[in-house]
């Protein structure tokens, strides 16, 4: 199998199971979390109110590991997803790269190795904690995932060193990627490119209107739920704990739609490059795409009216994630059918 | 490969080695205690309250706001160079199709990796000087640059669309 070949399958394999991890988390365990977090705040807040200084150190260390949980899965699906975009990123470029074939193939290898153990460290930094670490704040799921993080970087550079060497000679290493100019293509790059514009404008506008008045408020909340556990106003710190909930609400909906249709868009653009090599037929093709698109759009735009719809809106937004998972397999298995035929014909399977 | 695809491709390829690099370094020596300080900084003003404490309480809440307004800024920055990276690689691929003279796409090719080089830098820099107007401005003017410069290359997809559908009638 060809660096390019491995790249392409490993990124998109990255990519999938990425976006299924997220929507598992975002089902059974983002909600439940926030809830809990809510109940640590009223723990500590009634300890306030009691003037027993002994519980607060107890809530906020459960608060701290349920924000460590939510933290390292987020995390984990991001890097997932990042790593897989990367490696698209790195197969379309392959022909670019003035490497020796051999050179390239364990490349390819080391940043799949990589790609897969950087979540893989992130999510489990959760669950080793510090056991048998001889470092005193970094354990050794930490350890993983900076390594496998380390490894992209080398990676990344020793490609980038590749790239240099093709600016000087501009001779191609291996057959650039078919330029077929077909319907679905099309309708992926120009998506793709109106997804990640529309991102944009929508975090300029929530930086330019909300960032620094969320940031504003979540002290000035927090100092009113002390202000009213102080005063023994313990119903008053509890509706200061829902404030709290609600902001960090508006914040996750914002953040969470502004980054999904920007990956979205990009993922739409890759996937335009793939298109030549998902060997299916146009109408199929043509599904995919539109599959895709609607799941790129459904998902963030639900996600902001989470806030409006509750929980409705959370399972619209789940499900247009799930559309965006179907067409990705449903190309994968294109990809591959395509792949094999590509190396079959040119001799290097 | 045109120039301006070769500056998108070899600048995005630098832009996200240069974030993850910074992304490694903030989680291997910085990160993990910075989140030790955050959390610590809340515990304290719960404690310094059910203490009867109110000034230190008020203090301990400050230091929260100010660790949190850096912590939020770091990891952005490093997410926003890697995002804008990947997307300066895979317009770069493309860039071609974007119909406009080579000198145009040069100069929006050079407006993205301007954008997307200074905008997280600007968000840093406001780790060290708090709430600084020019920094916020240097922020917007970036970010700006880079929505110009996308807006600019998504309206050379249509022109390249129109011009195709032109040539089929």
């Amino acid at each position: 199998m060809s660096a390019r070949r491995l790249l392409v399958f490993g990124g998109i394999a990255l990519i999938a199971s990425g976006m299924l991890f997220g929507d598992i988390f975002a089902v059974f365990v983002l909600h439940q979390n926030a809830g809990k977090q809510g109940d640590a705040l009223i723990l500590a807040s009634a300890a306030v109110a009691a003037g027993d200084p002994a519980p607060v150190g107890q809530a906020f260390s459960e608060l701290g590991g349920l924000l460590e949980d939510r933290g390292t899965k987020v995390d984990a699906h991001v890097h997932a997803i990042g790593a897989g975009y990367l490696a698209l990123l790195l197969a379309l470029v392959q022909p670019c790269v003035v490497l020796g074939p051999a050179t390239k193939k364990r490349l390819a290898a080391l940043f799949l190795i990589g790609g897969t153990f950087l979540p893989i460290g992130i999510f489990t930094i959760h669950y080793v904690g510090l056991a048998y670490s001889p470092f005193s704040s970094i354990g050794w799921a930490s350890v993983v995932a900076d390594t496998a993080g380390a490894l992209l970087i080398v990676v990344l550079t020793v490609e980038a060193w590749g790239f240099r060497k093709y600016l000087r000679t501009r001779e191609l290493t291996e057959a650039a990627l078919p330029d077929d100019d077909d319907s679905p293509r099309r309708a992926l790059l120009s998506g793709g490119a109106i997804l990640i514009l529309l991102g944009f404008l929508h975090g300029a506008w929530y930086a330019g209107t909300y960032l620094y008045q969320h940031e504003r408020m979540e002290t000035d909340i927090l100092r009113n739920m002390i202000s009213d556990a102080s005063a023994n106003d313990v119903p008053g710190a509890v509706g200061r704990v829902t404030e709290f909930g609600n902001l960090a609400g508006a914040r996750a909906v914002n953040i969470a739609a502004h980054s999904h249709i920007i990956e979205f868009g990009l993922l739409a653009m890759l996937l335009a490059f793939v298109q030549p090599f998902v060997f299916l037929s146009e109408k199929w093709k043509r599904r995919w795409t539109q599959i895709l698109l609607a799941g790129s759009v459904i998902l963030p735009v639900f996600v902001l009216l989470e806030l409006r719809l509750g929980l409705l809106a959370g399972g619209i937004a789940d499900l247009g994630g799930l559309m965006v998972i179907v067409a990705l397999l449903g190309m994968l298995v294109g990809v591959l059918r395509y792949t094999g035929t590509l190396d079959a014909t040119r001799g290097t399977a | 490969m045109n120039g301006s695809s070769r500056l998108l491709i070899f600048g995005g390829m630098s832009l996200a080695a240069f974030g993850m690099l910074y992304g490694l370094h903030y989680a291997a020596l910085v990160e993990h205690q910075t989140l030790d300080h955050l959390g610590g900084s809340l515990t304290q003003a719960f404690q310094h309250a059910a203490n009867d404490q109110p000034e230190l309480a008020s203090r301990a809440l400050e230091t929260y706001r100010q660790t949190k307004y850096d912590y939020v800024r770091q990891v952005d920055a490093h997410s926003h160079w890697i995002g804008l990276a990947m997307i300066m690689i895979v317009l770069g691929a493309v860039f071609e199709r974007v119909h406009f003279a080579e000198r145009t796409r040069q100069l929006i090719a050079f407006a993205l990796l301007a954008g997307s080089a200074i905008f997280p830098l600007s968000v840093i820099l406001q780790t060290y000087h708090h709430d600084a107007t020019g920094l916020k401005a240097l922020a917007v003017g970036s970010s700006g640059l880079v929505i110009a410069a996308l807006a600019a290359t998504a309206w050379g997809f249509a022109r390249a669309n129109r011009e195709r559908l032109t040539t089929n009638d």
